[in-house]
């Protein structure tokens, strides 16, 4: 019974490296949304125009709706495949405190998704004429902004983990959640541009941050406790 | 207290009680909603700056209430019946789901028709209107997510927690709403101490918003009392009071 006796840290860390284990082994799905990344941000070009000042207005956006978009596209696969196998609902019958394995799942998709969005960010700025000073702050509110939408995401993701056809579903349920982090992230980029104090906005996306950090493993949790019973 | 709780939440005794008052409330709403209307659209006077369309506030403001009211009492209901497991406050919130849709667009479309006279524009990017249309579609979100699944039951769970997730999220987004831009007039009557309004315009205005609660109230009731008599159809006493019918 030793090894079974695991406490919660040991059960959080065992999720995570088996999480990002399997994204190891799933190349392709880990490059997906990062391609669907890049792909929509070079639509914006060829659908506005190549002028150089217009992209530079429109880039915080941009950057933004696209890394939000990628985010949700890719939410799916924090639950979906151990769902489809049974290990979700071996997981959520196991003695560990539920939220403590979401918190894993949702941990391994950031560095899967939010963190490699973010990396990459700075090149596609670049793409879209955004001054180099301005590089660090899009990394910022990034690094800030795409964990919670993983975890927001995550709640959506487990309401209709048990739906055949979830995607359209899970949209309609996760961006209205989204706006504020888009509406702190896009501004402070744009406020940083325009050479104007952006700390209030990294604070808030901070705030936003600790709170569904909070809140988001357990509200998952009841909602995987709903749809698997 | 507790039993007398769980006695008028039973399914039977709620259909019987609210079968008696129902006629009483839609009387009522009724009679409030016409004087309403009469001191709003007649006896009101115009206003010194927006003439006669600031009228259309008395339909406006209520429905504008009535969609944030409707959102809180969904999520709470939804929160009762998730903690005390109680099944008839799960069928409150999903029905309330759709009502406080149809407030949210109600006062969509009036604030739409009075913005064309007064700003010279249907639509505009302002805070308020903008939370409002995010409020309509954290609705729709519920009612697609009720809809999605077959178990009623499960349903019912899944999209109250969704409903719950959304109060926690609603005041999120209306203050990073306001943050991000502001044009719509401010308060008027929430300054209790002294409404910049006057009283001719705020007693048909509380009237009209009386009249609002009771009719959804009233439709709350009915769609209620609709999808008892379908969960119940089985038991002894929905398949006798369907014969007395």
């Amino acid at each position: 019974m030793e090894a079974i006796q695991t406490n919660a840290i040991d059960a959080f860390t065992t999720i995570f490296r088996r999480d990002l284990k399997l994204a190891m082994r799933r190349r392709s799905e880990l490059v997906n949304p990062l391609a669907f990344f890049v792909i929509v941000v070079s639509l914006f070009p060829l659908g506005l125009s190549a002028d150089s000042n217009m992209l530079l207005r429109v880039a915080p956006a941009v950057l933004w709706i696209s890394a939000l978009l990628a985010t949700m596209l890719s939410l799916e696969s924090i639950f979906r495949s151990d769902y489809e196998d049974g290990s979700l609902e071996q997981l959520v019958l196991s003695h560990h405190p539920l939220p403590v394995i979401v918190f894993g799942k949702i941990a391994a998709h950031w560095c899967t998704t939010g963190l490699l969005l973010t990396l990459i960010s700075p090149a596609l700025g670049i793409s879209l004429a955004m001054p180099t000073e301005n590089l660090g702050i899009l990394l910022w509110t990034l690094l800030l902004g795409t964990p919670t939408l993983s975890l927001i995401g995550s709640i959506g993701v487990a309401l209709t983990v048990g739906l055949r056809r979830g995607g359209i579903l899970l949209a309609l349920l996760i961006l209205p959640l989204y706006i504020p982090i888009l509406i702190f992230g896009a501004s402070a980029v744009d406020m940083a541009m325009h050479k104007l104090e952006v700390a209030g906005q990294l604070y808030l996306l901070a705030a936003l941050l600790a709170l569904s950090l909070t809140l988001a493993p357990f509200a998952a949790s009841a909602a995987l406790r709903v749809t698997l019973e | 207290m507790m039993k007398f709780i769980h006695r008028f939440a039973s399914p039977r005794e709620f259909f019987r009680i609210s079968g008696r008052l129902l006629p009483w409330l839609a009387s009522l709403t009724l009679l409030l909603m016409l004087i309403g209307l009469y001191l709003g659209l007649l006896v009101a006077p115009p206003d010194y700056q927006q003439g006669e369309s600031y009228r259309i506030m008395f339909i406006h403001v209520p429905s504008a209430w009535m969609s944030l009211f409707v959102y809180t009492v969904m999520a709470g209901a939804a929160a009762i019946g998730m903690i005390w497991r109680i099944k008839l406050a799960h069928v409150v919130a999903m029905n309330s789901a759709p009502i406080g849709a149809s407030f949210t667009f109600l006062a969509l479309v009036t604030g739409s028709l009075w913005g064309k006279p007064m700003w010279g524009a249907w639509w505009v990017w302002d805070a308020r209107l903008t939370s409002e249309l995010i409020l309509l579609f954290l609705y729709l979100g519920v009612m697609a997510l009720y809809a999605a699944f077959e178990d009623r039951r499960t349903a019912q769970r899944a999209a109250g927690l969704l409903a719950i997730v959304g109060v926690v999220n609603v005041p999120i987004i209306h203050y990073s709403v306001m943050w991000w831009n502001t044009l719509h007039q401010g308060p008027t009557v929430s300054k209790l101490d002294a409404p910049s309004i006057h009283l001719s315009m705020l007693v048909p205005l509380l009237v009209m918003t009386v009249a609002f609660t009771l009719f959804y109230v009233v439709v709350l009731l009915m769609r209620t009392r609709w999808e008892i008599i379908d969960q119940e159809r089985r038991s002894n006493w929905v398949e006798e009071f369907l014969e007395q019918t």
